[in-house]
């Protein structure tokens, strides 16, 4: 059952789009990573999946209602955490949760107490003395204490230390075993390959890749560090290696992940004496759409779904 | 070690220039363009001697004394006209001028992080501190200079240079004198919210302050800064004691908020934070309830405030009657309307204030939807199952029983003390029913708020003009002689003057009927549209 299905969406500011056409969909009990630099059109996405923009085009469905007009009966089963927590200066962090819980429908006391201990946060100050860090972890606790469906994490972990995202990461794997969806937007690239079970990626508005982690990787490159008993001859000229270099270590090269095997097949020749492969990174995937638009986007691979 | 200090001052007093190189020129063209065309009005409106002696006995009364300050009336000539009516009215509102340029760049600077940036390159610690007073003194300076010579310019008989420089520089003087308070309020309190309340705390307990006094003891009077205008006397004794003790009061001010600032840490005050709750309590939990915990400081400083301002005014109504009582002259003079009591006859005046007055808190609670909108905290109520009418429909309700409140103590004030001070006591039905016949042209300036909000966001702010324009043309609408339908453009000018006017169900009715439409336009208008944040 799809929890988020977006289709052709189309937002526009004015004369500016900053959403064009774009597709997404979250099923069921999936950890739905959401990836893309800044500006690229992540909040507004979620935004206008929370109802509070108004979609220019297209229809965005939450739990098959519409996200607009079903808006207060959707958000009874979604937790949501912004990318920038505004919080009131003069209220404390425990009002605060207290409120965001109570507003949602459902309060979970246990829970709340548990997540104010793990997250380490002091719920008597108020909230004009907390760090970023802290009023993020407001949200968090206020989010995972509800007991929701779906759970909308737009850069959640921005500000908090590596411990806290170890805790942070934590929950989301609590609330996956609960089969609950999650969609998380993020920069952190290590964080959505370790948590996520598919990933969107956005650029200028669009969405550029989308699959599963596995899927994607198919279409990037795995980086090969290979020394054999006798030199490499003319290895740039099979297909699908790039990126060639000589290094103390053995000689270094980025091989598509399709044509390994074909690869693989030409080194053995050689005698191979050690070998070292790297798996593709969301990383490698991620600089190679974003290194400016240049290098325009290969073939394939463009297009939605 | 002092150069240290101050390093870099020269610099940031140029970039805050530049912050607020729009603001300023406003204030300052505003209040000068208003001040100057004053004599202009009186000039063509009361040209003979006559005619000013005329409105010189109307305004000799206590009334009069508390509400615009004590005045040379044996000699009213245009310059002494315009001292007495506007000087002080002024003044008050150079003080706000200064309060909200100084906070602007003191302590909500400080609030939101940006002090802590510049404090990080080569500038002194006290550099932003006196640079943002550097900036405000030279807009003092500025407005003192640009009156001054404007009035004189005027070439008025009665406006001498002497008078109208002094009357520049009583103005100048207080936008510098509450610089300095709002300076020392800003490194007490710890937010900005804090500095602006207090600062215009003391605003208007100089101006209630000195309100009694005028009236009963005006030696006292000199307790007040505000006080200090009056005692310039200008265009007639042209008194300039009273601008050096503005003038040594700010700096004794500027000097203690340089030693505040000196000694306490970045982004802490002087005034306690104490640790709060750990658990909302059952009436936080619900947008109403988020809504009114927001405002409910600011609802009880001006429930406190129009209570008051109420009974201020109702203290004088004593005095009012044992200074006509036995004045056969007076009594023939101002009794126009058979059948009621010199007392009657303020009334309508004071109750169109204080209802203007209560309309201001009104519409701060309505407008506070658009700045919790801009400080994008809506999108985490809306985010949860709260829709958005219900979220407008929490803020519309805290405004309209905010309105309410407002009025009621207002006229409870008014009431309860003229009632103690008059032989023959005051009727409260009559004095609370007078008021709230205000009550539906205020739903209708919350109404315009709410249809600003639903379709024109960003001209919110715009409804402040409206409530100014109709202080101006129904408190002063008299002095000036407008015609009729200019006061009808502002809905108070729809309310009869109770009680020497019937108030009929009429106007009433449509004015709430106008009220809900405008309502119910506004709430389809915020759920159609994008939220900001």
């Amino acid at each position: 059952m799809s929890m988020v299905k977006i289709t052709n969406l189309t937002k526009k500011f004015g004369k500016f789009t900053a959403l064009d056409r774009v597709n997404l969909e979250v099923n069921s009990g999936e950890i739905f990573g959401f990836i893309g630099p800044n500006g690229a059109g992540k909040s507004t996405t979620i935004r206008v999946l929370l109802g509070i923009l108004k979609a220019t085009d297209g229809s965005v469905k939450i739990f098959e209602k519409d996200a607009w007009d079903d808006a207060v009966e959707i958000h009874k089963r979604v937790a949501y955490v912004p990318g920038d927590v505004n919080l009131w200066p003069n209220l404390t962090g425990g009002e605060v949760i207290d409120l965001f819980v109570k507003l949602r429908g459902t309060n979970n006391k246990s829970r709340r107490e548990e997540l104010i201990n793990r997250f380490d946060l002091d719920p008597t100050k108020k909230c004009r003395t907390y760090s970023k860090g802290n009023r993020q972890k407001v949200a968090l606790i206020a989010a995972f204490s509800s007991d929701a469906d779906l759970y909308i994490l737009d850069e959640p972990t921005s500000g908090l230390d590596p411990l806290m995202e170890q805790v942070f990461q934590e929950c989301v794997m609590d609330i996956k075993k609960q089969g609950k969806s999650v969609l998380l937007s993020s920069h952190i690239l290590s964080e959505v390959e370790k948590l996520c079970d598919k990933v969107a990626i956005i650029r200028e508005g669009s969405i550029i890749e989308t699959g599963t982690l596995n899927e994607l990787r198919h279409l990037t490159r795995t980086q090969i560090l290979v020394e054999t008993k006798q030199k490499i001859t003319s290895l740039e000229k099979v297909k699908g290696v790039h990126e060639v270099e000589g290094t103390d270590q053995g000689l270094l090269f980025q091989v598509d992940t399709n044509e390994l095997d074909n690869v693989m097949k030409h080194i053995s020749s050689f005698g191979i004496l050690k070998l070292e492969s790297a798996p593709p990174t969301l990383e490698t995937l991620f600089m190679r759409h974003y290194e400016g638009k240049a290098t325009s986007v290969d073939s394939g691979v463009g297009g939605a779904n | 070690m002092a150069k240290n200090l101050m390093a870099k001052t020269g610099h940031l007093s140029r970039f805050i220039l530049r912050l607020d190189r729009i603001r300023i020129p406003l204030w300052l063209f505003g209040l000068s363009f208003f001040t100057i065309i004053v004599p202009i009005a009186f000039r063509d409106l009361y040209g003979s001697q006559q005619e000013r002696d005329a409105m010189a006995e109307t305004m000799a009364n206590p009334a009069m004394t508390a509400m615009v300050g004590p005045g040379d009336l044996t000699n009213y000539t245009v310059g002494a006209m315009t001292t007495h009516q506007m000087l002080l009215m002024t003044a008050a509102i150079v003080g706000l001028m200064s309060i909200l340029l100084v906070t602007r760049h003191t302590r909500a600077d400080e609030e939101d992080g940006r002090i802590e940036m510049v404090r990080s390159l080569p500038a002194g610690r006290l550099s932003y501190l006196n640079a943002s007073l550097i900036v405000i003194s030279g807009t003092s300076i500025a407005l003192a200079l640009i009156i001054g010579f404007g009035l004189y310019a005027l070439g008025i008989e009665s406006m001498d240079l002497g008078g109208s420089l002094l009357y520049g520089a009583a103005l100048g003087g207080t936008g510098l004198v509450f610089a300095g308070v709002t300076a020392v309020f800003a490194q007490l309190s710890e937010n900005a919210r804090g500095t602006i309340g207090m600062s215009i705390a003391v605003l208007l307990i100089a101006y209630l302050f000195r309100a009694i006094t005028d009236v009963s003891n005006e030696t006292l009077s000199w307790l007040s800064p505000l006080g200090w205008v009056t005692k310039t006397e200008a265009y007639t004794s042209n008194n300039w004691g009273p601008i050096l003790l503005m003038v040594l009061v700010t700096f004794v001010l500027f000097i203690a908020a340089n030693y505040l600032n000196a000694v306490r840490d970045l982004e802490r005050g002087f005034l306690p934070s104490k640790p709060g709750r750990s658990y909302a309590s059952r009436y936080l939990q619900s947008p109403l309830g988020l809504a009114s915990r927001l405002q409910r400081t600011g609802i009880i400083a001006w429930a406190i405030g129009l209570f008051v301002l109420g009974a201020s005014y109702g203290s004088i109504f004593g005095d009012l009657e044992s200074f006509f009582d036995g004045n056969d002259m007076y009594e023939q003079m101002l009794v126009q309307v058979e059948g009621f009591s010199i007392v009657d006859q303020f009334i309508p005046m004071l109750i169109i204030v204080m209802s203007l007055a209560s309309t201001i808190p009104a519409l701060m609670a309505i407008n506070k939807l658009r700045g919790e909108e801009k400080k994008g905290r809506l999108e985490q109520l809306l985010g949860r199952s709260v829709s958005r009418t219900q979220l407008m429909g929490a803020y519309l309700m805290i405004a309209v029983f905010n309105g309410l409140v407002m009025l009621s103590l207002s006229a409870i004030g008014l009431w309860s003390s003229g009632n103690t001070v008059m032989e023959e006591g005051l009727s409260f039905g009559m004095v609370y029913g007078a008021t709230m016949a205000y009550f539906p042209a205020m739903l209708v300036m919350i109404g315009i708020s709410v249809v600003l909000i639903g379709f024109l966001p960003r001209m919110t702010n715009f409804n402040w003009i409206y409530v100014l324009y109709s202080f101006l043309v129904l408190y002063l609408g008299g002095l000036f002689q407008f015609d009729d339908w200019v006061g009808k453009l502002s809905p108070f000018g729809h309310i009869a003057n109770a009680p020497i006017e019937t108030v009929t169900f009429m106007p009433l009715f449509v004015l709430t009927i106008l009220a809900v439409g405008l309502m119910i336009i506004g709430f389809i208008g915020f759920n159609k549209r994008d939220i900001e944040g």
